[in-house]
């Protein structure tokens, strides 16, 4: 007698805590949705041509726009490229082509505690690197803080999208009697080649939404910043000033500048994995 | 290297010294000791890191011995610098973020992994990892504008509930160690959600089948046996949130009130080590402030590296278990 119920409430429990799950998932599901509605709402409506062409105006006048910000964030991407992209490449070479066990496992768990340093901690890197000796702010310390992040991500992708590439194809150079290195430039490379550039552009998404590193590297400037050696505005900085100053223009321009940070990273994002993605399934 | 090679050489005269002079011809050590120095880069790098942090951390390191970590006193007219406060509020945030995130997190890994037909489960993944990709600072932004209002309407009813407890008395300042947690809670999701779902996932088919031709409800076979089974890689996933929690520093910033006290009150504002370096850096004047710090940044810098460090061995170990 007591069986059925015993069953009913097993039967209950399922049901709860299989709806629990699932809410948990729209609530995870929703907040991304919510965001960029709410971000569309916001942003987009005082979007405007002289958002993109203009630079910020003084307090109190009203119109303006972050053009030297904008500029200010592809320079910064520019240098990071620079400095994160060449040695995370190669370092994912060495990894997938010449790699034993022991170093290699050195340089890998290292690589994976580098990508879990906060990035104010590289930021302060690049400070004590370059800024203190120089006594200025400078773009060229913003640009190393964010080109440090990018190492440890583009080693791992790189060395993922080299190892990716089939046997075969090794083998089938080798025999042909190439030796290792033109085996790797010439076959190796180019058949990872539209993963590692998918996974340079996923990196570069990642820093260009990064504001902690640029606080005390690039700074900030209210104009356009010449040649490489002086502070310069950078968009995620402008969003923080602009959103804990108290003016209510300000408050628009960062939902602003929000809106457009957020649809450049989230169209790369989609981009790149759409591309990721198609490359699996063909294979 | 020369010296191992000359002994090759007058070993074996003809063919290993042809193949040696091929290979610096094809470029073989050349692409080794490139890409060999690009790898050790690495190692370089963040050596210099822990060189640079540790000896412009030394003047408040010698001032202040140990007792910077326990003592709350943040003065920076006086001279005085603890860094309690920011551990606390570092610390007291971040749990709260996982006392929020780890169930919600685990839940939505588990309905992706077992219930959700493998499409919809797809495109949700898809969604929620991209949720991992938006700046922090917009994070902020919208935790500053759109939730702490959303958070004080939830309030009364929390205190109602809660208000018991010490840790929901006081009132509520909007800008606080909860609304700090709250937005921590929200950025480690998609980490927690999509390592989880890859755990589960692995989890062979025969566990699951085994557990419902033995009676149970779908929910007893995920959480008596696929869960356990998929334990250390879920506690792995918690590990690296927890790593991000501590070094999260825009969003946190934003919303936690900026206040260099020890306040019990999650209602209370409270300030973190991330969001006081990103704050007072700029403005610290003196080599004493500045290397107070960069002594954070340092301790900052030692906890990321024992959690990542930990987190790293599990996921590793658990991998190892997968594969023998």
């Amino acid at each position: 007698m007591s069986k059925p119920l015993h069953l009913m409430r097993r039967k209950a429990v399922n049901a709860v805590m299989l709806s629990v799950t699932a809410l948990c998932t729209l609530f995870a599901a929703g907040t991304l949705v919510f965001i960029l509605g709410y971000l569309f709402v916001h942003g987009a409506k005082s979007l405007n041509l002289d958002f993109f062409t203009k630079l910020p105006t003084p307090v109190g006048e009203a119109g303006g726009g972050m053009a030297n910000a904008i500029l200010g964030s592809a320079k910064l991407l520019l240098l990071a490229t620079l400095v994160g992209v060449p040695i995370g490449f190669l370092g994912g070479v060495y990894l997938a082509e010449f790699g034993g066990s022991g170093f290699s496992f050195v340089v890998r768990y290292t690589t994976d505690l580098l990508n879990g340093v906060p990035s104010i901690v590289m930021g302060i890197f690049a400070y004590t690197l370059i800024v203190l000796p120089q006594k200025h702010f400078s773009t060229l310390a913003g640009g190393l803080a964010l080109g440090v992040m990018m190492i440890p991500i583009a080693i791992r992708s790189s060395e993922e999208f080299l190892r990716a590439v089939p046997l075969s194809l090794k083998e089938g150079a080798v025999a042909l009697g190439a030796s290792k290195a033109k085996s790797i430039l010439t076959v190796v490379i180019p058949a990872a080649k539209h993963g590692i550039l998918t996974g340079i552009m996923l990196n570069l998404a990642r820093v260009a939404g990064e504001t902690a590193p640029l606080l005390f590297t690039s700074f900030g400037n209210r104009f356009w910043s010449p040649g490489w050696e002086q502070p310069t505005s950078a968009l995620p900085v402008m969003i923080f000033t602009y959103a804990v100053a108290p003016y209510d223009d300000w408050h628009q321009q960062a939902w602003s500048a929000g809106f457009v940070l957020l649809i450049l990273v989230l169209a790369v994002n989609i981009v790149a994995r759409m591309i990721l993605s198609k490359r699996v399934a063909a294979r | 290297m020369s010296a191992s090679t000359t002994t090759v050489v007058g070993a074996r005269p003809s063919g290993r010294a042809q193949s040696f002079w091929q290979r610096i011809r094809s470029g073989d050590e050349i692409a080794y000791l490139i890409t060999f120095s690009a790898a050790a880069s690495v190692l370089l790098i963040t050596g210099m890191l822990v060189f640079e942090l540790y000896k412009n951390s030394a003047l408040s390191r010698q001032k202040f011995g140990w007792s910077f970590l326990f003592t709350s006193v943040w003065d920076p007219v006086a001279g005085q610098f603890g860094a309690l406060p920011f551990i606390y509020g570092t610390v007291v945030t971040s749990a709260l973020a996982l006392v929020i995130g780890i169930p919600l997190g685990v839940g939505a890994a588990i309905f992706l992994a077992e219930l959700a037909p493998p499409r919809i489960s797809d495109a949700l993944t898809f969604l929620i990892e991209l949720l991992a990709a938006v700046p922090s600072v917009i994070i902020g932004l919208l935790g500053v504008f759109v939730m702490i209002p959303i958070l004080r309407s939830v309030e009364p009813a929390l205190r109602a509930v809660l208000g018991w407890t010490p840790l929901f008395s006081g009132p509520f300042y909007g800008v606080s160690l909860f609304s700090a947690g709250v937005v921590l809670a929200i950025m480690i999701l998609p980490f927690i959600i999509s390592i989880s779902r890859e755990v589960i996932l692995g989890v062979p088919g025969d566990q699951r089948e085994a557990a419902l031709a033995l009676g149970a409800t779908r929910w007893e076979s995920t959480w008596d046996i696929v869960v356990p089974y998929a334990r250390k890689g879920i506690m792995g996933s918690i590990f690296l949130a927890l790593a991000r929690t501590l070094g999260e520093t825009m969003a946190v910033t934003m919303v936690i009130g900026n206040d260099p006290k020890i306040n019990h009150s999650l209602f209370a504002p409270g300030y973190s080590i991330a969001a006081v370096i990103a704050n007072e850096f700029t403005e610290a004047t003196g080599d004493l402030y500045q290397g107070a710090l960069i002594e954070l940044g340092l301790v900052l810098f030692g906890l990321t590296i024992v959690i990542n460090g930990a987190a790293r061995l599990l996921i590793m170990t658990t991998e190892k278990k997968g594969a023998a």
